[in-house]
């Protein structure tokens, strides 16, 4: 598909230039402790900001909750 | 008691991989006290087991401890509770708040990983750390336990080899615990799939 990305298995439309905080913000990821996945590779948290998606990328944004 | 004694009726292919296995915990809670006590009854060979905290009270709501040990630092005691259970397990255990070099240097030799923190800010050192060191390894996550019932809400996801048992949604509510049986349920769901790791990647 054109200008798509997949972020936890929902497609999005991708555009020039978007960073994983993008793809948070556009998922209305709100949650503090999160891990991301670009293609099964790691963006530590730290690199939110400044990572940017391919086109086509398929994004996993997993949910860490406290309790154990 | 002699091992021969105490081992019979094992799966004849499962039970020999299990023996030999080295699966390390990471947090001896809820969830690590329980899932120790769950893979030292299957047989694993040796565990190696970390946490910084004691026994407390309010820990035997859910955690596979007693009151006499109460004040006792949970890696000793967890190691005393599955030496009650099953004597022939070697058990090594880390009385230390893991850090992102500390686990390198713990867990570097493991078969497999399990994630048994309590804070999620410590899940994610642990994923991440072991994502960017050892991403070739198994790495057996809980997240989403609190609560009670919603059974069905407990899934397995899996991102490579990282694998998340919970249901990644349910908060804990602030000054209520999470109670024993929905912890159970999480724990031996990544003990059970610990076991199926091991047999399957043989």
């Amino acid at each position: 598909m054109n200008n798509a990305i997949r972020i936890n298995d929902q497609i999005r439309e991708w555009k020039e230039g978007m960073t994983i905080q993008d793809a948070l913000i556009l998922m209305n990821y709100t949650f503090k402790m999160l891990v991301v996945k670009i293609d099964g590779r790691l963006v530590p948290k730290t690199d939110y900001a400044i990572t940017t998606i391919p086109n086509g990328a398929d994004i996993k944004v997993i949910h860490l909750i406290s309790g154990g | 008691m002699k091992h021969e004694e105490y081992f019979t009726h094992r799966d004849p292919k499962a039970f020999p991989l299990w023996q030999k296995a080295v699966v390390g915990i990471a947090g001896a809670g809820g969830l690590g006290s329980n899932i120790a006590m769950l893979l030292a009854r299957a047989g694993i060979g040796t565990l190696i087991i970390s946490d910084f905290d004691v026994v407390s009270i309010p820990n035997l709501n859910r955690q596979a401890f007693t009151i006499d040990q109460v004040g006792q630092p949970k890696v000793m005691a967890v190691k005393h509770n599955i030496h009650q259970v099953n004597p022939f397990i070697n058990v090594q255990t880390n009385a230390l708040k893991l850090t992102p070099s500390s686990v390198i240097e713990k867990y570097q030799d493991v078969d497999i990983m399990i994630e048994a923190f309590d804070k999620a800010d410590q899940k994610m050192m642990l994923i991440e750390t072991w994502l960017s060191h050892f991403p070739k390894k198994p790495l057996i996550c809980a997240s989403g336990l609190a609560g009670f019932g919603m059974s069905q809400a407990i899934s397995q996801v899996q991102y490579d080899e990282l694998y998340v048992i919970g249901d990644q949604s349910s908060e804990l509510v602030p000054d209520i615990a999470p109670i024993s049986t929905r912890v159970m349920l999480v724990a031996a769901w990544q003990a059970n799939l610990a076991l199926e790791l091991l047999v399957k990647d043989a």
